[in-house]
C-alpha cells in the first residue's frame, strides 16, 4: 500500500538524522541484551535443574555436614530412586583467580543421577577404577589444555594440603545450558584422607543429591525425607534442586536488581532519543500530513504512518543491536567464563529485544501523532508556506 | 502529440464497469484552440450556494472576524476569481467552501451537500469525493513519485490498483507529463509540480476545482501554462473552478470575478471586465 511506501521512505529521508538515531537504538539493544545475558547466566543453573532431582542437606545450615548413613535411610523412603551425595571441595588451582567449582562425589551413582553430564564409557570405568581419578568439564579441561592422565594439583582450602588428582574424564553438556566448567573427583579418596588427619569429620557428606520416580511426587518425596530425621541428632531440610539453586540466587539479588534497573535505564533513555527525532520529523512533516487530510485520510492513516515510521526506526536499529549482541556475548563468554560458565543470548532476551522496539516506537509516536491529527487542516497548510 | 482523456464521470464509473466511451481531446503539444465552442458548458444552474457565512479566529483570548455576511452563487461549470488585499480572508473563504475549515455560522452547500451539517468524518468522505485541491505551493508529497502523488486520493476509493495506475497515468498524460511519471517532486520545475498537483486534483473528477494562487510561485511562461490548463479543463470538460489570485492576468482568465475586502464581498456578480 501507498501509505506503507510513504512511512518506509519517509523513516531513511534523513540520512543522517535516521542513520544516527538507528545506531543509538542498535548501541541500546546491544547493551540492554549484554545485560538480559548476564541476568539470564545468573539464572542458568537454576534453569538447568531437574524437577525430578532434590537435594538434601542439614537443616541449621549448608555449612554443616550430615552422616553418610543417611544414604541408606534417604533410599527407603517411598518415592526415592537414587541416592548420591558430595562435599563441596572449594580447592584452588595454582592461583585463587582461578575459580572453578570442585566437588568430591560417589561416582557411581552421580552420572546416573546426571544424565546431561555425557562421559565416556570407557573413562567412566577409568574414573571408577582410579581413586585419585577426577572428571573434569569440556571447557574448563580446554582452558587450562589438560589431557586425559595429566595430573592436576589442588591446593585445599577446607581441607588443607595439596591433593593430587589424575584426569581420567572430560565430559560434556548434552545440550548448551550444561555448565562445562566442574570438576568431580571420588568421595572415598577424600574421606579417606580425612580419616586420618581429623575422624571426627570423616564419613560426612556435604549434601545428598536424590532422583525421584517422577516429577509430581518430588515434593511429597521430598516432604517424607525431612520427616524421616525429624528429632535425630542432624534434622535435615529437602527442597528441590532448583529451589537449592535459586537459594543461592538470593546472594546476588541486589546485583541482578541493579543489572535489571540499568537495563530499563537504557532502554528509557533511548526512548527519548527516538521521541526526540519522531517529533522533529513530524514537524517537518505537519505540511505532508495537512494534504493528506485535506484529501480525505484519516486520523488512523496519520497515526499509522507516524508509528510506522518509528517502528521502521526502531525495528531496524533493533535487528542490527540483536545481530551485534551475538559477537559480543561470544567476547563476553569467553573472558569470562569463570563468573558465567553458561552466557548464551537466550530466544527470551530476543522477544525482549523486539518488545522494547515496539515500545520504544509506540511511546515516541503518541504525542507527535496526536498532534499530527488534531492541528486543524487550516493551519497545517498555513504552515507550509 | 495528441492526448485523449474520458470526460466527467467515466472517471468514477469505470470502476464499475459502465464506460461511456466519449473522450475527448484535452491537452496538445500546440494547444487544441480550434473547436472549443462546441464544448463550452453552460454556466446555468448554481452548484455551490453560500448563504450568511460568519468567521473568526481564536487567538488565545482574542477574537478575529475575518469574513461577514457572505452570500453569493456560483454556476456548476462556472470559472470563478476571488481577488483581494492580502488579509482580506479570500484563502479563509477558500478552505470554507472546500470544507477544510468551519464557519460559525451560515451555510454552504455544494452540490446539493449542507458541508456545514457534516461530521468530520463526513467532511473527509466528502472531500475525498467532490474537491480538487491545487495550493500555491504545489503540496506535492516528496517522497513519492509523480505518479505515485496523483493516485494518492484514488486509495480511498473501490478502484483496483491497475485501475488506479491507469487513471493516475491518464491524468498525468492530460497535464502533459506522462513522460515524467516516475519523477520525484524535487526533480521537477515548479511549473511541472503544479501541473502534477492539478492531475491530482483532476484525477477523482470532483465537483468542483479549488486554487489558492496557483501561479503565485511560478515565473510567467508556467503561469500562463497553468492557467491554460486550467481553463482548458473549466471550458473543455466542464469543470467548476474557484480560484484565489492577486495576479490580473490570472483573474483574467475566470469568467467571473469577486472581490473580498476586509472579509465582506464588495461587489455584485459581474462578468469579468479584464
Ligand atoms: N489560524 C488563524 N488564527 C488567527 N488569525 C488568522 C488565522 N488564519 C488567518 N488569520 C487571519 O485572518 C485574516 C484573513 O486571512 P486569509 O489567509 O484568509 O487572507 P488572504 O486574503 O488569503 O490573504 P493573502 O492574500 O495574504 O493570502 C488575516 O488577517 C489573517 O491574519
Ligand atoms: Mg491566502
Amino acid at each position: 500500500m501507498l501509505l506503507a511506501k510513504i512511512l518506509f521512505r519517509n523513516a531513511f529521508h534523513n540520512k543522517l538524522r535516521s542513520s544516527l538515531t538507528i545506531l543509538g537504538i542498535a548501541v541500546a539493544i546491544l547493551a540492554f541484551g549484554l545485560l538480559r545475558t548476564v541476568i539470564s547466566s545468573f539464572y542458568a543453573g537454576v534453569e538447568a535443574s531437574s524437577a525430578s532431582r532434590l537435594v538434601t542437606r542439614n537443616a541449621i545450615s549448608i555449612i554443616f555436614a550430615l552422616p553418610i548413613s543417611y544414604a541408606g535411610k534417604i533410599q527407603q523412603v517411598e518415592g526415592v530412586k537414587t541416592v548420591s551425595w558430595g562435599n563441596w571441595f572449594g580447592g584452588i588451582y595454582i592461583d585463587e583467580k582461578n575459580f572453578f567449582p570442585n566437588f568430591c562425589i560417589d561416582p557411581v551413582t552421580y552420572f546416573s543421577l546426571y544424565p546431561e553430564f555425557i562421559l565416556d564409557e570407557k573413562q567412566k570405568r577409568d574414573f571408577l577404577l582410579d581413586r585419585k581419578g577426577a572428571v573434569a568439564g569440556r571447557k574448563l579441561a580446554d582452558k587450562y589444555k589438560w589431557k586425559i592422565g595429566d595430573t592436576i594439583t589442588l591446593k585445599g582450602t577446607i581441607y588443607p594440603g595439596n591433593w593430587d588428582f589424575v584426569l581420567r574424564g572430560i565430559y560434556r553438556g548434552r545440550d548448551k545450558t550444561v555448565d562445562e566448567t566442574q570438576f568431580f573427583f571420588q568421595w572415598s579418596y577424600l574421606n579417606e584422607t580425612v580419616k586420618k588427619i581429623a575422624p571426627v569429620f570423616a564419613d560426612k557428606a556435604g549434601f545428598f543429591m536424590v532422583g525421584v520416580n517422577r516429577p509430581d511426587i518430588a515434593a511429597d518425596t521430598a516432604v517424607r525425607i525431612d520427616a524421616a530425621f525429624k528429632n535425630s541428632l542432624a534434622e535435615t531440610l529437602t527442597e528441590t534442586e532448583k529451589a537449592f539453586n535459586l537459594g543461592f540466587l538470593a546472594m546476588a539479588e541486589a546485583i541482578i536488581t541493579a543489572i535489571q534497573m540499568v537495563s530499563l535505564i537504557i532502554i528509557l533513555i533511548i526512548m527519548a532519543v527516538v521521541a526526540n527525532t519522531m517529533a522533529m520529523t513530524t514537524r517537518e512533516r505537519m505540511g505532508d500530513y495537512s494534504i493528506l487530510k485535506t484529501l480525505g485520510f484519516g486520523a488512523k492513516e496519520i497515526t499509522l504512518l507516524i508509528f510506522g515510521e518509528a517502528l521502521v526506526l526502531t525495528m531496524t536499529g533493533s535487528f542490527i543491536g540483536m545481530l551485534l549482541t551475538y559477537p559480543a556475548a561470544h567476547i563476553f563468554a569467553a573472558e569470562l567464563s569463570t563468573y558465567f560458565p553458561i552466557f548464551l543470548v537466550s530466544r527470551t532476551t530476543l522477544y525482549l529485544d523486539s518488545a522494547a522496539a515496539v515500545l520504544m516506537a509506540f511511546f515516541a509516536s503518541i504525542i507527535p501523532a496526536r498532534h499530527a491529527v488534531r492541528v486543524r487542516i487550516a493551519d497545517g497548510l498555513r504552515r507550509i508556506g | 502529440m495528441v492526448v485523449v482523456f474520458y470526460v466527467g464521470r467515466t472517471f468514477r464509473s469505470a470502476g464499475t464497469g459502465s464506460k461511456d466511451p466519449g473522450y475527448i481531446v484535452l491537452a496538445t503539444d500546440a494547444a487544441c484552440n480550434s473547436d472549443k465552442s462546441k464544448m463550452m458548458a453552460e454556466p446555468t444552474k448554481p452548484i455551490v450556494e453560500i448563504q450568511r457565512i460568519y468567521k473568526s479566529y481564536h487567538r488565545d483570548s482574542l477574537v478575529v472576524p475575518v469574513l461577514f455576511d457572505i452570500t453569493f452563487d456560483i454556476a456548476a461549470g462556472e470559472f470563478l476569481a476571488l481577488m483581494g488585499p492580502s488579509g482580506s480572508g479570500k484563502t479563509t473563504l477558500l478552505n470554507l467552501i472546500a470544507g477544510i475549515d468551519r464557519a460559525d455560522s451560515g451555510s454552504i452547500h455544494v452540490g446539493g451537500v449542507d458541508i456545514t451539517t457534516l461530521t468530520e468524518t463526513e467532511l473527509a468522505a466528502w472531500r475525498a469525493n467532490s474537491v480538487g485541491f491545487i495550493f500555491q505551493f504545489y503540496n506535492l508529497i516528496p517522497v513519492l513519485q509523480a505518479v505515485e502523488n496523483v493516485e494518492l486520493p484514488l486509495h480511498l476509493t473501490a478502484l483496483t490498483k491497475k485501475q488506479r495506475r491507469e487513471h493516475a497515468q491518464m491524468a498525468l498524460s492530460m497535464v502533459g507529463l506522462a513522460h515524467r511519471m516516475d519523477h520525484y517532486p524535487g526533480e521537477m520545475s515548479g511549473g511541472e509540480q503544479q501541473r502534477v498537483a492539478i492531475a491530482r486534483a483532476i484525477v477523482t473528477d470532483p465537483t468542483i476545482l479549488v486554487a489558492d494562487e496557483p501561479t503565485g510561485d511560478l515565473d510567467r511562461v508556467s503561469a500562463e501554462e497553468i492557467l491554460s490548463m486550467m481553463e482548458r479543463l473549466n471550458r473543455d470538460m466542464g469543470k467548476t473552478i474557484i480560484m484565489v489570485t492577486h495576479d490580473p492576468r490570472a483573474a483574467a482568465r475566470a469568467q467571473i470575478l469577486r472581490h473580498l475586502d476586509k472579509g465582506y464581498l464588495n461587489d455584485a456578480a459581474g462578468q469579468n471586465p479584464l
